[in-house]
């Protein structure tokens, strides 16, 4: 209990206290930053826009790794975990290595907000295949086929049979891919080039204020993001119930 | 099977796109010179103290996070008391906030302006800057995986045997080592290597912390970054290695003891399936 408090509870208090330590005004002033504001935006919607694109990537790779049959699949299938085990910043820089100014493809993502969203979905593709994966595995093929063998096209079957019973694993998915991928730094630093009010996203801020000594100023910041991850973790818990009260009615 | 074929090219392709080939790259980038090129550019003073500092790292974290997993896990399991479930949420907090965060909650406590600072500076305790503050960031990241690894072996195991060595005679410890420690060794193994996986690889929270003091506080993550920052791709491709080879390990490591287990879980009853891959989700 005192390695938590020491470690986790504490340092966690202290993130707050110094946030309102310039009372509700301070706080405001420091959120309300323009090169923050503008950080906090553009790390909100790629963090969205990847958890969209990933939850359906995701879908796609768990259904082909469950349903399909080829050679080398186990290989895919470990490959995924990959950016689990890699360490941030070697992700970061293999992404650059391979898509950045030295590019054996000629295409520069460095420094834009593409690279950005490219690293975030690096990071969280292990998340939004495994969440599904487990799911697929347990529904039976016959129904899909059922489907398929009334007449129904593969659109058809996959929205009518597939995707009503993934969804909340899609949604849980989703929501801790949107989690990780609002704090995520490691990966994203190299590419992005961190350039104010362009791609510099909201953890690269806090880095950058806590190296300046604006520490109250940086733990406003972080007060917000934890917030906002919170806010959205529950939301998605509370449209998971929804989906699993409709089933079950 | 058109139509299947053209997923599985598409699924294939995002994975390789988007994983495969840029890891496979950095391997490229780091021996395209040679691997004596590679194995000088991590060898140089700052690279090996970097080296040293991770794995010095790893050894006071490691253990401190399976301790202390062990015991939280222990409590969870086998003492019904009121906060149960807010100590079982806390533990979760560094899955769910930005390593930075972590990062900068601890200077904040620990640091020279921050509430400890000036108590821990009297006693001539320097945490921030210094490897206590590296070891506590990677700790903190790191500390939930031990606890989600064992917590659900312990509840399935039950007490029966614990209490039955009890009424044979057995004092506390000789139940927790002959009887408690061996069944969950399995799921302690698993949490272990998940923890060693992220403190090795820590980045966001050690970079607060520790000030990236080349060659004092820089780890194998910090000297990858500095070494792209100047300018000197070689040093930071061949660290990118090093750190690609051992998460590459850990992998396999993982994979098969995931297959052990999944094997295991075949002859239990129908209605512990449903449990099967919420573990390593948990700890994602």
């Amino acid at each position: 209990m005192t390695y938590l408090s020491l470690l986790v509870l504490l340092p966690l208090a202290a993130v707050v206290e110094n946030a309102f330590k310039g009372g509700w005004s301070g706080f405001w002033t420091a959120v309300t930053e323009p090169e923050g504001v503008a950080a906090l935006e553009l790390t909100v919607i790629c963090s969205v826009l990847v958890a969209i694109v990933n939850s359906i990537a995701g879908l796609a790779i768990a259904w082909v790794l469950v349903r399909d049959r080829f050679v080398g699949k186990r290989v895919v299938s470990a490959i995924i975990d990959l950016p689990f085990a890699l360490p941030t910043i070697v992700a970061g820089l293999t992404l650059l290595s391979l898509y950045g100014a030295q590019s054996p493809f000629g295409v520069n993502i460095a420094d834009t907000r593409i690279g950005i969203c490219v690293a975030l979905a690096f990071v969280t593709l292990p998340f939004c295949v495994r969440s599904v994966q487990p799911v697929l595995a347990e529904m039976d093929k016959e129904s899909e086929e059922a489907a398929a063998s009334l007449g129904a096209s593969p659109p058809v079957v996959v929205r009518r049979v597939v995707l009503p019973s993934v969804a909340p694993a899609m949604l849980a998915g989703a929501g801790l891919a949107f989690a990780r991928a609002l704090g995520e730094f490691g990966s994203v630093v190299l590419i992005s080039g961190n350039l104010p009010f362009k791609t510099e996203v909201a953890s690269s801020w806090i880095y950058s204020l806590s190296q300046s000594g604006q520490l109250p100023a940086a733990a406003a910041v972080s007060t917000v993001l934890v917030a906002t991850a919170l806010v959205v973790l529950l939301a998605m818990g509370a449209v998971r119930r929804r989906f699993d009260l409709d089933r079950t009615r | 099977m058109k139509r299947l074929h053209l997923l599985r090219v598409g699924v294939l392709a995002y994975v390789g796109l988007l994983v495969a080939l840029p890891v496979g790259s950095v391997f490229f980038r780091a021996f395209e010179h040679g691997v004596g090129v590679a194995w000088d550019s991590i060898t140089t003073t700052d690279g090996v103290h970097a080296l040293w500092l991770t794995l010095l790292t790893v050894l006071i974290a490691v253990p401190a996070d399976a301790i202390f997993g062990v015991g939280v896990a222990l409590i969870l399991a086998r003492h019904r008391f009121r906060g149960a479930f807010l100590l079982d949420a806390l533990v979760d907090i560094p899955l769910a906030i930005s390593p930075v965060i972590v990062g900068l909650s601890l200077v904040l406590v620990y640091g020279e302006t921050g509430w400890f600072g000036r108590v821990l500076a009297g006693w001539g305790i320097q945490v921030i800057f210094s490897l206590p503050g590296i070891v506590m960031a990677s700790a903190v990241v790191a500390l939930p995986y031990v606890v989600r690894e064992v917590l659900p072996v312990l509840e399935e195991i039950g007490t029966e045997q614990e209490e039955a060595a009890g009424t044979l005679g057995a004092g506390k410890f000789a139940v927790f080592r002959r009887i408690t420690l061996p069944s969950i060794r399995g799921g302690f193994a698993y949490g272990v290597t998940l923890t060693t996986a992220r403190v090795l690889g820590e980045f966001g929270a050690v970079a607060i912390v520790s000030g990236n003091i080349e060659g004092r506080t820089q780890t194998l993550t910090l000297f990858i970054q500095s070494s792209v920052d100047n300018l000197n791709p070689a040093s930071a491709y061949a660290g990118a290695v090093v750190l690609a080879v051992i998460a590459i390990l850990i992998l396999g490591v993982l994979q098969r003891s995931r297959s052990e287990r999944r094997w295991s879980w075949r002859s239990a009853p129908a209605e512990s399936l449903s449990t099967l891959d919420p573990p390593l989700l948990s700890t994602m």
